[in-house]
């Protein structure tokens, strides 16, 4: 007895979901890499662009705990400026567009940040 | 053997030695007790095996044949490529060391080779040395091992230490089945002439006579008569069981030490007094005289060699089905391999008991029934006078022979049988019972005397538990439903919970049969009187 | 010794990636080439071992069985631990595989004085095998996201379950803790116990050492030296449509993460981790206990004729004349 009608449908049925994401892509298609809009006048961020890319969570979250638990609003930024922390004043009034800036990396990666729970977002100026 | 006081067998010390498991020697001088004879020439050569000599563990050099080393690779390399359980049991093991204490050997001994683990080991480490490329090339470090004949000595030692008893195997997470490895590596070691003599002489025996213990036809039926006087003796019924009666309904095959040695001869007594008492067209057969089968412990070859006579005594008395006894591997044997084996059964009918009525749907190809699955049957459908009475004096527990409980799953009828013919029944504790059992420790060829030391090491677990029943509940009797056990375990209770006797099932059935024109009985079967009764009417 | 062998091993792997990670040529080889070679090695070998394995036959029916069988009607029997039927065989699988079953039984035995044996449940080895097998599970899962866009939404509601508690930002997985728990148990145990210690051999070690530097690789990127992941799943997706490119800024430590997941896929055909497919093919549980109802057939059953009737009367013909016995011929 060797059951091999049993043995290749089991063969199959690992191959298929060892190899998921090629068959996935395969039938889905390629999506590109998102390309945040950014609609700002300035120049600069709070920080530069690679530390805010992988750690922005981190500075949002602290500013939130800063200014809810100690009611300090002041933050220095990398340049030695002085910004007011705020997630809707400072960050969205660079980045209105939270569907074409925040979702666009966000969704991309399923990460659902609970920002929202509380901020409302602003109306789209542009 | 056997000098070893209580006190210096639990001396026991479970911390693992210096010494590296890879290291193969053993000190077979210092080790006398723990293993057992090896074959002797004659027997090797009636059976046609290879390099038959007489030889002993102890000595330096032990003879191997010319190209040894070879002999052993195309051996395995065959195994493998026929057996995906050894395959599969050589490749997937993770050592998570879940079977380390459930081996009665290991608990018994502290020796780490008797973890089913490491037993496995010891032939796994030359696989992968032999044929897995990771094997070879990360060597020792990949947890390979060299063939030298010091593992050879090694495996001969750890294989012949093993009782094929499963229970390694019901808590293995992927169910590796140690079993089934010494198995094949008792037939590897075959290949060069390293097996021993308590398994090769029943072969040989079994081979030429029909039965282990090689008694001739002759001698069979003056043992039966005998054991017929004695009965009629006992009980006023004589019963007159037919030997080689051909157009008989069922043909009864049982181990031969029933008919041969006590205690056994007691449980044939009550086979014989139920026989009698529904009147059966049953025969036993001289040349089937041997339901047991140490091809077993052997090579599958030797099984189906040994139990070619089964189906083949079945056709040439023209029977429509069988029963077999109460026996441990006999019932591994005609449950997991005969109907494979010797099969296909086309020429008997699907057993169905003439009493009842009951059709043995679960045997319908095989063709065969265990006596226990027919005796609850007969007993649940009212068929059978009991008066459990006359057990009073026997405090029973059942012992689940590993066999009929791990390759089978016997658990209930045999229960069943017993809560109808005894008053007293006391289960062992949960962790020692059904699939759980512990082995007796002299099964699979190991019940020999030079083995003394072992067997009682290895019998620590049942032995313990089975004096917990006693000093808790009583217990005076250890039923079972196994002809190794009954020889075994017997000695085993006298050193490990003294005053408990050891009985089969239908022994104590048959004390509560109340056989038709039968005497008044004031001993049971044994000749032991039912004392109890008068005071328990008093009481 | 055998110990130390294996972390060894795992540190070299990790310092090669460390180190490779700093350096263009070697990030494609990281990024690019380890990665298909893994996954090509792994889908490949598993086949060919599951063939290899499939190609042996079950020449005997030898399930080990762990309840009563199904004999008389009045007598209840155990579908799943000693199953009667191919469905009942599927469902004790399915219970082995999906909940560990057997390890549920796992008893620890203990020798009192006076030759007194004590057995008591130890679930610990179930529960930290079950800990770690499923925690690794919902990891892998979870990193489904890295490949497909858009993301499915069950990835994402798998990952809302696990970041149910929303502790820290980015969110702390349950499963994190889980598995980095799951494989300290497993680690430990085979070092604290001198009876493991015993039998554990490197390649014991070795996939332990591989899957924690795995794991702490990955919880680190994702809570102390951050990546960019954009960039990671850039290379994800690259990969599995076959027009990768090395990843722009991303770090050593995903390079390190990367290729011990490499190493983890190429060395899991040769190696005790088969048991993953292995298991479906143990003939002691995958079979139905009817041998007695159902003839199993062996592939190469030899056509051995035992000592035949004739042979044994010739022997014992005169002897069984006087006793007074049948004979075939007289």
């Amino acid at each position: 007895m060797h059951d091999g009608g049993k043995i290749l449908t089991g063969l199959a049925v690992f191959l298929v979901l060892a190899l998921l994401p090629f068959w996935h892509n395969a039938v889905g298609g390629t999506a590109a890499a998102p390309q945040p809009k950014i609609v700002t006048q300035e120049k600069e961020c709070v920080a530069p662009r690679e530390t805010i890319r992988s750690t922005h969570m981190e500075l949002l979250n602290t500013w939130r705990d800063t200014v809810v638990r100690e009611g300090t609003r002041t933050y220095m930024d990398a340049r030695g400026k002085t910004v007011n922390m705020s997630l809707t004043n400072t960050c969205l009034s660079c980045h209105p567009n939270k569907k074409e800036f925040c979702d666009a990396c966000h969704n991309y990666l399923a990460v659902s940040p609970y920002c929202w729970q509380c901020h409302v977002e602003k109306k789209e100026s542009a | 053997m056997g000098h070893k006081t209580e006190e210096q067998l639990l001396q026991i010390d479970y911390a693992p030695p210096k010494r590296d498991w890879t290291d193969p020697s053993v000190d077979f001088e210092a080790r006398k007790g723990t293993w057992s004879y090896p074959g002797k020439a004659k027997n090797l050569q009636y059976m046609g095996f290879p390099n038959p000599r007489d030889w002993s563990p102890t000595d330096a050099d032990w003879q191997l044949p010319e190209g040894w080393e070879k002999i052993i690779h195309d051996g395995f390399k065959e195994r493998l490529e026929k057996y995906r359980s050894l395959k599969v049991f050589m490749d997937i093991c993770v050592r998570c060391g879940a079977c380390a204490d459930k081996c009665h050997f290991y608990i018994g001994s502290g020796d780490p080779k008797n973890m089913p683990v490491l037993r496995a080991e010891l032939l796994r480490s030359i696989y992968r040395q032999d044929f897995t490329t990771t094997g070879k090339l990360l060597g020792a470090l990949g947890g390979s091992r060299k063939l030298t004949p010091e593992v050879l000595k090694e495996w001969f030692y750890y294989f012949f230490q093993c009782t094929e008893c499963r229970r390694c195997s019901v808590f293995c997470p992927y169910g590796i089945d140690t079993a089934e490895i010494t198995m094949l590596a008792r037939e590897l070691l075959n290949l060069v002439g390293l097996n021993i003599n308590w398994v090769m002489e029943p072969v040989a025996n079994c081979h030429r006579t029909g039965n282990h213990l090689g008694i001739e036809p002759h001698t069979f039926k003056d043992n039966i008569d005998f054991l017929m006087d004695e009965l009629a003796d006992i009980t006023g019924v004589r019963c007159e069981p037919s030997i080689n009666r051909k157009g008989a309904e069922i043909l009864f095959v049982i181990p031969s030490a029933d008919y041969f040695a006590d205690p056994g001869i007691y449980t044939f007594m009550g086979y014989m007094l139920l026989f009698k008492y529904l009147d059966l067209d049953i025969t036993l057969s001289a040349y089937a005289s041997e339901g047991g089968n140490f091809g077993l412990f052997t090579s599958h070859d030797t099984i189906k060699k040994l139990n070619y006579k089964v189906y083949h005594e079945a056709k040439r008395l023209g029977v429509k089905w069988l029963i077999g006894g109460e026996c441990g591997h006999m019932w591994r044997v005609l449950h997991q391999y005969m109907n494979t084996m010797n099969g296909p059964v086309d020429f008997l009918e699907v057993p169905k008991s003439p009493i009842t009525g009951t059709v043995f749907d679960n045997a319908r190809s095989a063709k065969i029934i265990h006596i226990c699955e027919f005796t609850a049957d007969l007993i649940k459908n009212g068929k059978l006078k009991l008066d459990p009475s006359r057990n009073d004096h026997r405090r029973v527990t059942f012992h689940d022979s590993c066999n009929p409980a791990r390759a089978m799953g016997l658990f209930e009828e045999p229960r069943y049988v017993l809560k109808a013919a005894c008053n007293h029944f006391f289960e062992m504790p949960e962790n020692t019972i059904r699939e759980q059992t512990f082995c007796c420790a002299g099964g699979a060829g190991l019940g020999n005397d030079e083995n003394m030391e072992m067997r009682l090491r290895g019998g620590l677990p049942r032995g313990s538990a089975v004096r917990y029943v006693r000093d808790k509940h009583g217990v005076n009797t250890l039923s079972c439903v196994c002809a190794i056990d009954r020889a075994t375990l017997s000695g085993l209770c006298e050193y490990w919970a003294p005053e408990v006797g050891v009985s089969g099932v239908h022994e104590l059935l048959g004390n509560a049969l109340v056989m038709p024109g039968e005497n008044e009985r004031p001993t049971d079967l044994r000749g032991t009187p039912i004392a109890a009764r008068e005071g328990a009417d008093h009481a | 010794m055998r110990i130390v062998l294996a972390l060894v091993a795992v540190g070299v792997l990790a310092g090669i990636a460390w180190a490779g990670g700093q350096s263009p040529a070697m990030q494609a080889f990281l990024a690019i080439v380890a990665p298909y070679v893994a996954i090509a090695v792994f889908v490949v070998g598993i086949g060919a071992r599951v063939i290899g394995w499939a190609r042996s036959a079950v020449p005997f029916r030898i399930p080990t069985t762990c309840g009563q069988e199904r004999s008389l009607s009045f007598i209840r029997f155990s579908p799943l631990d000693n199953p009667s039927s191919s469905l009942g065989a599927v469902g004790r699988m399915a219970l082995e595989v999906l909940t560990f079953r057997s390890l549920f039984r796992n008893t620890r035995a203990e020798l009192k004085p006076g030759g007194r044996l004590v057995y008591s449940s130890d679930k610990w080895l179930w529960a930290g095998a079950l800990l770690f097998h499923y925690s690794f599970l919902a990891v892998f899962l979870r990193h489904y996201r890295f490949f497909v866009e858009p993301v499915p939404k069950v990835i994402a509601v798998l990952q809302g379950l696990d970041g149910f508690f929303q502790v820290g930002v980015p969110v702390f997985f349950l499963t994190s803790f889980g598995l980095i728990a799951g494989l300290g148990y497993l680690l430990a145990r085979r070092l604290v116990d001198a009876r493991m210690r015993y039998l554990s051999l490197p390649a014991d070690y070795f996939p332990l050492f591989l899957l924690l530097g795995i794991a702490l690789t990955g919880i680190g990127m994702r809570h102390l030296w951050k990546v960019d992941i954009v960039r990671v799943k850039e290379l994800a997706i690259g990969l599995v449509n076959f027009h990768p490119a090395v990843p722009q800024g991303v770090g050593p430590l995903f390079y390190v993460h990367l290729f011990l997941v490499s190493a983890l896929l190429a060395y899991f055909p040769f190696s005790k981790l088969v048991h993953m497919a292995g298991v479906f093919l143990s003939p002691t549980r995958n079979l139905a206990n009817n041998n007695r109802a159902v003839r199993h057939l062996n592939p190469w059953n030899p056509p051995i004729v035992g000592h035949t009737y004739a042979e044994w009367e010739e022997e014992f013909h005169d002897k069984m004349k006087a006793a007074g016995l049948p004979l075939d011929r007289e």
